[in-house]
């Protein structure tokens, strides 16, 4: 057996036991315009709040008109996240293409297993505190479940997602901490941490396969 | 070279390697998945499989997934010590010629 042939069966062996478990046609792109919707959406709201807030007889100054607020924000958030999920799935498919691969394969049901049930579960959470009437703890709660789910599904993508996930849990229970300040803790968490680490993720991983 | 003794005579071939490595890192794998994976023909997995197979360091599972044929492969604890070993002789041969 020469030399050569030993390390290339070693470097096969480790390649194809990264790429058989791990979800690698995840593009970064997709990240930043994640966080570009966000900012956006984070935009309108910060705009609209005010234009519902009425100046309530009796309380102490003024609340939201909540009824028309709520059915502006849900629309906004639901625009948010089906732009977000749209874009990332159509630049994957683009990349995995490129790289031979389907879209759908054994590493992205695992990744989709792994991170859509504390997603899931975040997302009933957080409408259960809406019907609650705990408007203020929605968007630390939104941070906290979600990095959850990308800390758990990293085992099966780039380890980087992980470092993500640990910064949106840190950002949800800081945004916990300083009630009213909600949306700018949204905004930073989905909108400037997508953007940041989507951009790190082109430059590392996807410039390089394009070449 | 005495070393060469340990090199198991199923994983002389790239894609036999490959195919164990896939179902050694995870629970299983099916046959689509293992094709789109490694790059490789159906006529040429499945012999490589059928030769594991034979080997016993593969185990298969057949079912359907509507109408659509599913197989599946998972590696048997003889597949993995097998292969753990063929990784331990290729450790031991790089430290020879380093050494």
């Amino acid at each position: 057996m020469e030399n050569k042939d030993i390390y290339d069966d070693i470097s096969s062996i480790k390649n194809i036991m990264e790429r058989s478990t791990k979800f690698i046609s995840l593009a970064g792109l997709s990240g930043v315009m994640a966080g570009i919707y966000a900012l956006i959406g984070a935009g309108i709201a910060y705009m609209i709040i005010p234009k519902y807030s009425v100046y309530a007889e009796g309380s102490d100054g003024y609340t939201a008109n909540r009824a028309g607020l709520d059915i502006v924000l849900f629309g906004v958030a639901a625009a948010v996240l089906a732009l977000s999920i749209g874009t990332a799935i159509l630049l994957s498919a683009r990349k995995a293409r490129r790289q031979q691969q389907t879209i759908w394969n054994q590493s992205s049901k695992s990744l989709a297993n792994a991170g859509l049930w504390p997603l899931f579960t975040g997302g009933c959470f957080a409408f259960i505190l809406y019907l609650q009437h705990h408007y203020g703890t929605i968007a630390p709660t939104c941070l906290v479940f979600y990095g959850l789910a990308l800390v758990s599904a990293s085992k099966y993508t780039y380890g980087d997602v992980k470092w993500l996930g640990l910064l949106e849990i840190i950002l949800g229970l800081l945004s916990l901490m300083q009630p009213g300040y909600g949306l700018y803790f949204w905004a930073f968490g989905f909108g400037v941490l997508h953007i940041l680490y989507g951009t790190i993720m082109y430059f590392k991983y996807d410039r390089v396969n394009i070449k | 070279m005495l070393t060469l003794n340990n090199f198991d005579k199923a994983f002389e071939n790239r894609i036999r390697l490959q195919v164990m490595s896939v179902l050694v890192a995870n629970e299983s794998y099916d046959f689509n998945s293992l094709k789109e994976l490694l790059a490789t023909t159906d006529g040429n997995l499945a012999s490589h499989l059928k030769a594991l197979e034979k080997e016993e360091y593969i185990s298969v599972n057949k079912s359907f997934l509507g109408r659509k044929p599913n197989t599946k492969y998972k590696a048997t604890e003889k597949g993995t010590s097998a292969f753990k070993k063929h990784l331990d002789a290729l450790e031991n041969l790089i430290k020879q010629q380093k050494g």
